[in-house]
C-alpha cells in the first residue's frame, strides 16, 4: 500500500465531507425531522384520516430500502416528467427516510409522557395543541434524544449511498481517487476511518446534550 | 331559582366507561365560601364527580352550573350534558367550565421541565394573556405564604412532595378560579408532610374559598369541611354537616365506612 497516498488524498476526502457528506447530513436531518414531527403529531390524532395516512407513510418509509428510495426519486421520478438534480433528490430521500424513522421515535416519546402531564395543561386551560407545544414535547424532547442520535449517525453513514446518484460526497470521493490510483484498500480504510471519526465526534455530543437537558431530572 | 350565592350545583350527572357505570345520577350543591369534603370507598366514583367539574371527564348526562364570580363578575355557567351538541360545541362548553375551577391533582402533576415559578405563571401568562410582570409579583406572593419564597428557581425534582403539593396548590391559586378542586391532596405524601399541606388547604378555607375536597383523612374533613358527602356505587348515600355524618352517620353503609376507617387509624 502506499502511504504516502494516504496523506494526499486525505485533504479531498475531508473536503468531500465537508462539501458533501456533512452538509447532506445536516439539511437531510433537519427537514427529516420537521416532517417527523408532522407524521408524528398526525399519528397520534384523534383525527382518522390524518393517523392513518400517518400510519401509511411510515409503513412504506420503513418498509421499502432506502437505496430503492433514492433510486425512485433520481432515476424513477424523471420517467414521469419529473427531473430532480443529484442534490435535491438526495436530500429529498434523506429527509424522507429520516421522517419515518423519526416520526416513530417522537411518538413513543410522547406517549411516554405521564397522562397527568396533559391533564395538568388542561386543567390550566391549554388547548391540546397549546399543551403539546409547551408541556409535552419538550418533555419528550428529552426522552427522544439517545434513539435521534442513534438515526442522526445511521444518516452520515447513510449519505454515502448518494455517491450512486452522482452527488460528489466523501464515498464518491474516496471511489474516484481509488479508481485513479488502484489503491482501492487503502482509500476505502481511509473514508471509513473519516466516517468512523466523525461518529465518535457525534456521539460525545450526544452525551453532553443528553446531559444538559437533563438538568431538570433526578439523579 | 338558585340562590345567588351558590358557587356549584350539579344535576343528575351520570358517567359510564364503557359497561361499567361509574356515576349515576349525582346532585351537589355548594354554597360560596364553603368546603364541601367528598368522602367514599375506593372505586366509588369521587374522582370521577370531580374530574367532571373541570372537565378532565365528560359526563354522559346531566348538569353542572357554576355560580357567578364573585371578584370577576363573570355571570353563571350552566352546561347540560344531557343536550347533545357538536363536538366543536361541548370542547367550547368545557373550556368554559374548565376556566371557573381550578384542581389540585394526588400525584401533583406539577410540569417537571419548568421551575417552581414558570410552573405557576404558565397558565396565568401563556393561557389567560395576563401581563407577565403582575403575574410573576402575584405568584412571588403565593410562594411566600405556602413557605416556598425560596423555591421560586428550584426544578420540582428538588423538591420533597409536600413542597410539590404546594406548588400545586399555588399553580391552582395562581389561575384566579372560583373554585377549588382538591384530588386526596395528602395520600401521596409521607405522613410527616401531610400537616404543611393541609395548613396551606384549612387557611384557604378559613379565608373563603369555595372549595370541594375528596379526603380519606377523615379528621381533616371533620374539622374543615362544612358539609360532607358520603358516595358509594356512584350514588351520594348521604349528605350533611361534617359533624353528623362523621359522628353520627344514619346511613348504614356510611357508618361501616367510618368505623372502618377509624378503625384502620
Ligand atoms: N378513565 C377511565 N377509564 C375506565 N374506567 C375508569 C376510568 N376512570 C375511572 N374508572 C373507573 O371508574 C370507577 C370509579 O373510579 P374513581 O377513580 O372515580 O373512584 P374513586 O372514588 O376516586 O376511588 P379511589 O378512592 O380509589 O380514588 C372505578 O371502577 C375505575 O376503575
Ligand atoms: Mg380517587
Amino acid at each position: 500500500m502506499d502511504f504516502s497516498l494516504f496523506w494526499s488524498s486525505l485533504g479531498p476526502l475531508l473536503l468531500g465531507a465537508i462539501k458533501g457528506t456533512i452538509p447532506l447530513t445536516l439539511a437531510s436531518f433537519a427537514l427529516g425531522l420537521m416532517i417527523a414531527l408532522v407524521i408524528a403529531v398526525m399519528r397520534i390524532s384523534p383525527n382518522k384520516l390524518a393517523s392513518a395516512v400517518a400510519r401509511v407513510y411510515i409503513s412504506v418509509i420503513r418498509g421499502t430500502p432506502l437505496l430503492v428510495q433514492l433510486f425512485v426519486i433520481f432515476y424513477g421520478l424523471p420517467a414521469v416528467g419529473v427531473k430532480i438534480d443529484p442534490w435535491p433528490s438526495a436530500i429529498i430521500a434523506f429527509s424522507l427516510n429520516v421522517g419515518g424513522y423519526a416520526a416513530e421515535i417522537i411518538r413513543a416519546a410522547i406517549l411516554s409522557v405521564p397522562r397527568g402531564q396533559w391533564e395538568a395543561g388542561h386543567m390550566i386551560g391549554m388547548s391540546r395543541n397549546q399543551a403539546l407545544v409547551r408541556i409535552i414535547l419538550p418533555q419528550a424532547a428529552r426522552v427522544s434524544v439517545p434513539p435521534l442520535s442513534n438515526t442522526f449517525i445511521s444518516l452520515v453513514k447513510d449519505t454515502s449511498l448518494a455517491s450512486l446518484i452522482l452527488v460528489t460526497e466523501m464515498f464518491r470521493v474516496a471511489q474516484q481517487v481509488a479508481a485513479f490510483s488502484q489503491e482501492f484498500m487503502l482509500l476505502y480504510l481511509e473514508a471509513a476511518l473519516i466516517y468512523w471519526v466523525i461518529c465518535l465526534i457525534l456521539s460525545t455530543a450526544q452525551t453532553s446534550l443528553e446531559k444538559r437537558l437533563d438538568r431538570y431530572v433526578a439523579h | 331559582m338558585l340562590p345567588t350565592d351558590f358557587a356549584l350545583q350539579v344535576r343528575g350527572v351520570t358517567k359510564s366507561f364503557g359497561a361499567n357505570t361509574v356515576l349515576r345520577g349525582i346532585d351537589l350543591d355548594v354554597p360560596r365560601g364553603k368546603v364541601v369534603a367528598l368522602i367514599g370507598p375506593s372505586g366509588s366514583g369521587k374522582t370521577t364527580m370531580l374530574r367532571s367539574l373541570n372537565g378532565l371527564e365528560i359526563p354522559d348526562a346531566g348538569s353542572v352550573t357554576v355560580g357567578a364570580g364573585a371578584t370577576s363578575g363573570l355571570p353563571a355557567l350552566s352546561v347540560d350534558f344531557s343536550t347533545p351538541v357538536s363536538k366543536k360545541a361541548r370542547a367550547e362548553q368545557i373550556s368554559l367550565l374548565r376556566d371557573r375551577s381550578a384542581m389540585v391533582f394526588q400525584q401533583y402533576n406539577l410540569f417537571p421541565h419548568m421551575t417552581v415559578l414558570q410552573n405557576v405563571i404558565e397558565g396565568p401568562v401563556q393561557v389567560q394573556k395576563r401581563p407577565r410582570e403582575e403575574v410573576i409579583a402575584e405568584a412571588e406572593a403565593l410562594l411566600a405564604r405556602v413557605g416556598l419564597a425560596d423555591k421560586r428557581d428550584s426544578y420540582p425534582f428538588e423538591l420533597s412532595g409536600g413542597q410539590q403539593q404546594r406548588v400545586g396548590i399555588v399553580r391552582a391559586l395562581a389561575l384566579k378560579p372560583q373554585l377549588l378542586l382538591f384530588d386526596e391532596p395528602t395520600s401521596s405524601l409521607d405522613p410527616e408532610l401531610v400537616d404543611d399541606v393541609l395548613a396551606v388547604i384549612k387557611e384557604l378555607a378559613e379565608e373563603g374559598w369555595t372549595m370541594v375536597i375528596v379526603t380519606h383523612e377523615l379528621a381533616f374533613a371533620r374539622q374543615m369541611a362544612d358539609e360532607v358527602v358520603f358516595m358509594d356505587g356512584g350514588v351520594v348515600v348521604e349528605r350533611g354537616p361534617a359533624s353528623q355524618v362523621l359522628r353520627k352517620p344514619q346511613e348504614e353503609r356510611t357508618q361501616a365506612f367510618v368505623r372502618r376507617l377509624l378503625h384502620e387509624l
